[in-house]
């Protein structure tokens, strides 16, 4: 199919779109209610107490966070659950500057994916144990020069009365300062 | 010329509601207990997965990503397909036969209890610009349309309908999985207030959270992995008149699936489906939607399959028994694996493990199920043993 | 699994269809699907009679609106009273819809297969991004409001990090493809731009700007695969599937090295088996990897083992992948082009190997003579990864 094609389909703009007569609105009203599970409920419990809980794989050792039933690479049942000290490296971080509905947002927000301090990985391997988080206390610069990458990140979390069992009761991940 | 045998099957749940279990973890008991049964290691022995799920069902957007982990999938061959458990079977079956492929797995689950607005999903079902802006309240009014049909075209009554649902739901009292089973007669059902007339809710499948797995395998390896291979000898899927549109509809029947069942017997060799086979799994999520499907399976003659009711053929002990499990008027509509519950009945009956709804003498079985409306696809499976 | 099977019958396609990609069409999805469909048959001077099975690839539901969207389109797509089957991979799925359409042939079951696909986005209001809240895990990752555009740039910056690829190298890829674009007739968002021209667009989410990213569309597109048997009396320049590959990772995407893409490596691997290819990097004589964002070209490129890992931006600045270079990929302008209805756009990239090894892309016709090219796709939560080979 050469550039001299002349293909099917009518283009609209905007304006002609909504004036169409066939324009039908329709909002979906569709509700779930999901339950989370063994693993999950457990580990939400966990954030409730303030604790990032793993759970091991019997078979390979990998330590899994979020923890799963099941060890995805060996198939096997999970069951021995271990505390994590929360402590960890970040993976990749970005700057947002758009909601989730695509609007701007006043203040940009920084979001990333800590692998986390974890038994069972070894270092620089293609898998670990990690969250996809907020990131607070690193800064735009951080994330554009590259020095946000590999920074040492630990949990803030909201205080004991405000957790309520969701991932949000962790606030976000914020740098360790040393010493 | 590859023969396609089910090798193994697990299934978990069909309860009206699994709290303690997510999606996944039911996905994982019953893809644990199919391997345990096929005696194969997913991450070293299937070639290839298949999940079958609708993502408003889910009420996840793309919900294929969450198929691979539960299942032994990950990194390796999984795929989705969204519709129906049998029309996973049907890309197992052809996987298998292009040769390539040795063993592979069919998964599907349902969580309605998850659902809180199941008549809105319904409703996102039907055409945007024909059907919802007339704000029909209740979803099942087609089923109600097409029973109407059916009774005006054959000559049946709503007697007869209202057996089909007594027989179903005894029949589900021996079967374990069947959790809407009840000891309800033939006059209680008509005496029940209409739910969609001619329906009364007795006669049309509540839901039931439920997964099942199912390992096929390229018959040589069949061989070595079983005994008791459940052969499938024949699959055939097709979609109907497809606007969504009910003025386009043949009311009152099916004729997507008389395409997959001509499919499907053509490959398995039948031509007298009574005759050659012993009994049939027809999803049945409506009374008569059984007695329309034994037609156009050409169990029955047509026209005649409430005759044969009548007569007690389609009995448990009849000549010719149907949904000898209770069908889904017992067990329940596990959405996308209300097919592969079917499948999952009649292969226990086949291999003689079916316990206490156990038939006897049975070789052959015709598997039926549908999904939709609007519009429907259907599927129809020979096995045999 | 089995390879190096003696197989009777090759699968061949034998035609192919597709219709403007824009931000909006009149048409709804099923005409849309009966445009592509009817462009395919009629280059392949088929009816819908000679067609024995259906495939439709259609992603998430959410864009239309609409439950069981699979038997929606049937009709559109040629499915009525046929064996019609939608098979889903997320962004995967418009280079699966030709792979399942491969199986459909090889088992023996069908003879010719209508493989369709098509997306409308713009039924979902007031922006298609809003549809994308719902394909996270709905306990840990939706609560805290996630933008699609995060994930990529999340992968992005690590692949950036690991290469030590700049914003500059990645713009390269939207620049090349969106002039690519510039002869193909479906293309929606085809231009002479410069590296500057991206850098200064809108930042979304840093490191992604407005030109790094693919458009939203409507369009469908459509081919039709055959038995040999069947091919050769079709036409007397079948272009055969020669491998087919795909694999699916972990849902987990924040539990694995996001810089390079594992899984696209593992459906290639699959495809060149079964194709007896051995050294890929040379075999391969042009190439569709998908390119929603301008980093996915180079780091799938990578993945399907065109280019050695985080060697890809280097090649590109030499030239590598123009359509005049040793390795050219995207020739079609990509979806950074041509657009992105996300089924469609995969499948329009199947259809350009096509052309390209019929010699039938005029002015987009690559320089070298192609004799094996390879397409693919990616999706989920940066999880598919679905490869097509074809030879002429």
């Amino acid at each position: 199919m050469s550039e001299k094609e002349k293909l099917p389909g009518h283009y609209l703009k905007s304006k002609e779109m909504y004036e169409l007569p066939g324009l039908v609105e329709y909002r979906p009203r569709v509700r779930y209610r999901f339950s989370a599970g063994q693993a999950q409920t457990r580990f939400l419990e966990g954030l409730k107490e303030g604790k990032i809980l793993g759970v091991k794989c019997p078979r390979c050792g990998r330590v899994y966070v979020p923890p799963r039933a099941y060890c995805e690479y060996c198939y096997a049942a999970t069951s021995e659950w271990v505390e994590l000290p929360g402590t960890g490296v970040i993976h990749t971080a970005v700057i947002s500057y758009i909601s989730t509905f695509r609007e701007r947002m006043e203040k940009p927000e920084i979001v990333g994916v800590v692998r986390l301090d974890a038994p069972g990985y070894k270092e620089d391997s293609y898998e670990f144990a990690g969250l996809f988080h907020k990131l607070c206390g690193v800064t735009e610069e951080d994330v554009k020069t590259g020095r946000a990458i590999g920074m040492k990140v630990k949990p803030r979390w909201r205080p004991p009365e405000e957790r309520v069992g969701d991932v949000n009761d962790i606030e976000c991940f914020e740098p360790v300062v040393e010493g | 010329m590859v023969r396609v045998a089910i090798v193994g099957i697990g299934w978990y749940g069909f309860k009206p509601s699994v709290p303690e279990l997510s999606f996944r973890e039911m996905m994982f008991e019953a893809s644990s207990r199919a391997y345990m049964d096929a005696g194969v290691d997913p991450r070293s022995d299937v070639d290839a997965f298949v999940s079958c799920q609708e993502d408003y069902w889910e009420g996840i957007a793309i919900t294929d990503e969450f198929a691979p982990e539960p299942i032994g999938g990950v990194l390796r061959p999984t795929f989705t397909v969204a519709g129906d458990g049998l029309q996973g079977i049907a890309q197992a079956y052809m996987l298998i036969k292009t040769g390539y492929f040795d063993v592979v797995a069919v998964e599907s689950h349902a969580k309605p209890s998850d659902v809180e607005s199941l008549q809105e999903i319904y409703e996102l079902a039907m055409d945007p610009h024909y059907i919802r802006p007339l704000g029909v309240a209740n979803p099942f009014f087609m089923a109600g349309l097409d029973a109407t049909a059916y009774l005006e075209r054959t000559g049946a009554t709503r007697e007869h309908l209202a057996m089909v649902a007594a027989k179903n739901r005894n029949n589900g009292l021996l079967n374990p999985r069947a959790s809407y089973a009840s000891r309800v007669t033939v006059d209680e059902i008509l005496d029940a207030e209409p739910a969609v007339y001619p329906l009364t809710r007795y006669e049309i499948a509540s839901f039931a959270d439920a997964a099942v797995v199912v390992v096929l395998a390229s018959e040589e390896k069949a061989r070595e992995l079983t005994d008791t291979p459940v052969w499938l000898e024949g699959i055939g899927w097709a979609t109907e008149a497809g606007t969504g549109s009910p003025e386009w509809h043949l009311w009152g029947m099916m004729p997507s699936m008389r395409v997959a069942a001509d499919m499907a017997y053509s490959m398995a060799g039948i031509s007298d489906p009574m005759g050659q086979t012993d009994f049939a799994e027809v999803e049945d999520r409506f009374s008569y939607a059984e007695l329309v499907a034994l037609e156009e399976l050409r169990i029955a003659p047509e026209s005649a399959a409430h005759k044969l009711l009548e007569q007690g053929v389609f009995d448990y002990q009849g000549r010719y028994p149907v949904n000898p499990s209770g069908g889904s008027l017992s067990m329940g509509v596990a959405f996308e694996a209300t097919g592969l519950a079917r499948l999952l009945e009649a292969v226990l009956q086949l291999r003689g493990e079916a316990g206490a709804h156990q038939l006897e003498g049975v070789e052959r079985a015709v598997v039926a199920s549908w999904r939709g409306p609007p519009t429907r696809t259907s599927m129809v499976a020979v096995l045999s043993v | 699994m089995k390879m190096n099977i003696h197989v009777k019958d090759r699968v061949a396609v034998v035609g192919a269809g597709i219709t403007l990609f824009r931000r909006r069409l009149l048409e709804t999805p099923r005409e849309l699907a009966w445009e592509a469909a009817k462009m395919a048959l009629d280059n392949a001077g088929l009816t819908l009679a000679d067609i024995d099975c259906v495939v439709i690839g259609t992603a998430p539901d959410a864009f239309d609106g609409i439950h069981l969207n699979g038997e929606y389109l049937a009709d559109g797509a040629g499915g009525y009273g046929k064996p019609t089957v939608r098979v889903y991979v997320g962004g995967g799925t418009g280079v699966f819809v030709p792979i399942a359409a491969w199986w459909h042939v090889a088992s023996g079951l069908c003879n010719t297969v209508l493989a369709v696909a098509e997306e409308k986005m713009s039924p979902a209001h007031p922006h298609p991004q809003g549809v994308f809240a719902y394909i996270w895990d709905p306990v840990l990752e939706r609560p805290l409001g996630p933008n699609l555009i995060w994930i990529f740039a999340m992968e992005m910056r690590r692949y950036m990090h690991r290469c030590g690829a700049t914003k500059e190298d990645i713009a390269l890829v939207s620049v090349k493809n969106k002039r690519n674009a510039l002869d193909h007739p479906a293309a929606q968002a085809a231009a002479n731009i410069t590296v500057e021209d991206v850098l200064n667009s809108e930042t979304l989410v840093w490191p992604v700007n407005r030109l790094d990213i693919s458009p939203v569309s409507d369009g469908a597109a459509a081919l039709i695969l055959a038995r040999e048997r069947e091919a050769r009396r079709i036409t007397d320049t079948p272009v055969w599937v020669e491998g087919i590959g795909w694999s699916l990772d972990n849902t987990h995407w924040y539990n694995r090295e996001l810089g390079y893409p594992r899984y696209v490596q593992y459906a290639a691997r699959m495809a060149y088996r079964m194709a007896g290819i051995e050294r890929p990097w040379k075999e391969i004589d042009v190439a569709e990897p998908y390119d929603p964002f301008d980093y996915k070209e180079l780091h799938h490129i990578e993945g399907l083992m065109l280019a050695r890992p985080c060697e890809a931006p280097k090649l590109l600045k030499e030239g590598w992948f123009d359509r005049d270079g040793e390795l050219p990929t995207s020739p079609s302008g990509g979806l950074l082009g041509v657009g992105n209805p996300i089924a469609a756009a995969g499948l329009m990239k199947a259809a350009e190997i096509f052309w390209q090894l019929r010699y039938e892309a005029g002015r987009r016709q690559v320089k070298k003579p192609v004799h094996k090219g390879v397409a693919q796709a990616w999706g989920d939560l940066m999880q598919v990864g679905t490869v097509i080979v074809m030879s002429n």
